[in-house]
């Protein structure tokens, strides 16, 4: 789906209205709560309904933290975000819940875009192994280290993944400063 | 070749380093609050997991609270259900809780530096984009999603690949008028909302080192508003100054020997930056954003801006549609801009110095007919310093309503909210559409600018009235 727009904020994908949950689901009716209000908005197109891929201007996700944002673009359908460029917070908290972050050149994804528009029926198709987004006979790699593609392909438990190095939090904790401020607990 | 501030501070932090993967830090507080902690806590019970240092964690209850009978039963059930989650999680984990109502309740960046436990050479994390605010005393401090609060719960630590290095130098003084929030909004106007990404901006200079504490904080809460990780200023006395006494600062020997360590904590001579950005403090004036996001400003002697003006077809994109949202015509003066609500409240500028710099305009004066204004302290503390001043009553007797803390209208999560197609000149930190309540048309300035423009009902300095 071709979301033409740059500097998308978390705020426009998920209002702070829905932020009361304490689930991690009921977003999707959320997603794009204010713009998707216009018949005309691209979320509302029959064409793209289903899409798995989001096409997206610079900077998407800007803003605030709220991972919310991620959980409702995943409970509406989408497994991955193509864009030039992508706001930090957003960009990891994707990574933490398998949701595909494609960096692509800005005259790429415009072209994406237009051959979308022209033909809804277009298939996309990342490989999170290569690294690269296919369409219309062009082939990009996108940035992936090799880190988030691991977890990305085998969807691992990332607090699993750093408890495998307890000792050395341990180890580092044991240096800790002792004038460094603690909290009395609960 | 040396170390800038970020790396120092990084580098002491890093549990694991390893090829190929990001780098493993050690955390040394965890702020959380009710919006993206109870989905972190599930999943902790969920794995049967606990929370490694409760005594590196603490938690209060801000985005969602109500700042009007804040000792009655919250209305709304979805609210009422998060912030007792927020308490029954703590309770169970172990967590220091300062729910609403606490003495210690307030915003999630005010309480931090208000109790002395952000300090100098920290890593600092919270569940809050803002959480920048903290790198004014020298830590590396940065907002964080859920899954990610959750793994800081279950570990101490947070895998980050090091950021690049950005240094944001404003150098001569600051006219008079011009506020660290102005410094801010100029910095993001010249660097735009992604002129930070993927780095640690430093802000350095003669003007930065002259701002108070406050100010520092005001100045890199806005950080991620320029897409930046996190915002840095090196500590110095100022810095020491505010931090010596507070409940959870070191004493005695420790205090020294904190000292000596601080005193490390600045850029190496000949450290190279990755980016590098001048700002002469003389040419910044107050600013009013105009647009739906904070590098869309002007200064107040300004108008706002033809889209056409701009070069990039995307960028007059932008604005055009930005103008239509906030319903403004090209070319008309920021002073001329009538609004219906001033809000003064949020982690950007709701401390006490900003409290009363505010009511300093205000004194003796009145708020224009029909014009909604309200102030919301950043901290129950924070409240209870400006009543002890007198503040209160001044601001109550100008026209104002004076609320309990919390994070309020920056974000029109509890019902302090604008209607559709109201317009207000706002202390927060954004400007999105809809930011302040769905329709509602927001305009950043300084707690000067909207106390004086809450008076002439119009954008306006306090030299105007």
């Amino acid at each position: 789906m071709p979301l033409d727009r740059r500097d998308v904020d978390t705020d426009q994908i998920i209002p702070a209205s829905w932020l009361k949950r304490v689930e991690r689901t009921g977003f999707g009716a959320g997603l794009f709560e204010s713009w998707r209000r216009d018949p005309a908005f691209v979320l509302n197109d029959p064409r793209y309904a289903g899409a798995a891929i989001l096409l997206a201007g610079p900077n998407f996700g800007c803003g605030s933290s709220r991972e919310h944002a991620v959980w409702a673009l995943q409970e509406h359908g989408f497994r991955a975000i193509v864009a030039e460029s992508f706001a930090d917070i957003f960009r990891m908290n994707c990574a933490r819940v398998g949701m595909v972050t494609a960096q692509l050149p800005g005259n790429a994804v415009s072209r994406l875009m237009r051959a979308v528009e022209a033909d809804y029926t277009l298939s996309v198709v990342i490989d999170v192994g290569d690294r690269t987004v296919s369409a219309a006979g062009e082939t990009h790699a996108f940035p992936l280290d090799d880190f988030t593609r691991m977890r990305l392909l085998e969807g691992l438990d990332d607090i699993g993944l750093t408890l495998r190095h307890a000792r050395d939090i341990s180890r580092y904790e044991a240096t800790r400063a002792a004038h460094l401020p603690r909290i009395g607990g609960a | 070749m040396g170390r800038t501030l970020s790396q120092k501070v990084w580098d002491s932090r890093v549990v694991r380093r390893a090829e190929g993967e990001p780098d493993l830090l050690y955390v040394d507080l965890h702020l959380v609050h009710e919006v993206t902690s109870p989905q972190a806590f599930d999943g902790l019970r969920l794995a049967g997991r606990r929370v490694r240092r409760p005594d590196l964690t603490l938690a209060t209850a801000d985005h969602n609270t109500p700042t009007v009978d804040i000792d009655k039963p919250i209305a709304d059930a979805v609210s009422a259900r998060q912030l007792s989650a927020l308490e029954e999680n703590c309770r169970e984990f172990g967590v220091r809780c300062y729910p609403l109502g606490h003495a210690l309740q307030g915003i999630v960046h005010v309480i931090g530096p208000q109790l002395g436990l952000t300090q100098p050479g920290m890593v600092i994390v919270c569940g809050d984009s803002h959480t920048s605010t903290h790198g004014a005393f020298g830590a590396v401090a940065f907002g964080i999603g859920t899954s990610e609060v959750e793994h800081v719960l279950a570990t101490q630590t947070i895998a980050q690949a090091r950021p690049g290095t950005m240094a944001v130098t404003v150098e001569g003084e600051l006219a008079r008028g011009v506020t660290a929030k102005d410094v801010i909004l100029g910095v993001i106007e010249r660097i735009g909302i992604s002129g930070g990404t993927g780095t640690i901006v430093e802000y350095r200079g003669a003007a930065i080192r002259r701002l108070s504490m406050e100010g520092r904080m005001t100045v890199c809460n806005m950080s991620i508003e320029a897409g930046a990780r996190a915002g840095m200023i090196a500590p110095d006395d100022v810095t020491f100054a505010y931090l010596e006494g507070r409940p959870h600062a070191p004493t005695g020997a420790a205090w020294e020997r904190a000292l000596d360590g601080w005193r490390s904590l600045a850029t190496d001579e000949g450290a190279a930056f990755d980016r590098e950005v001048r700002v002469d403090a003389r040419q910044l004036r107050p600013y009013v954003t105009w647009g739906t996001n904070p590098a869309q400003s002007s200064t107040i002697d300004g108008v706002v801006p033809d889209p056409e003006s701009f070069g990039d077809p995307a960028r007059q994109e932008t604005a055009a549609r930005a103008l239509r949202y906030q319903d403004l015509l090209p070319g008309t003066p920021i002073r001329d801009i009538a609004v219906d609500a001033v809000f003064i409240g949020s982690c950007t500028n709701a401390r006490i110095e900003d409290l009363r710099a505010a009511a300093a305009v205000i004194d003796g004066r009145r708020v224009r007919d029909g014009l909604r204004a309200l102030v919301v302290p950043g901290s129950a503390q924070v409240k209870a310093e400006a009543e002890r001043e007198g503040l209160d009553a001044l601001f109550r007797r100008a026209g104002f309503e004076w609320r309990a803390a919390g994070c309020s209208m920056c974000l029109g999560m509890n019902p302090d909210v604008l209607g559709p197609g109201q317009r207000c000149a706002s202390t927060s930190n954004r400007n999105f559409e809809g930011r302040q309540g769905p329709g509602g048309r927001t305009h950043l300035v300084s707690p000067v600018v909207a106390a004086a423009t809450a008076i002439a009902g119009h954008f306006a300095t306090p030299e105007d009235l």
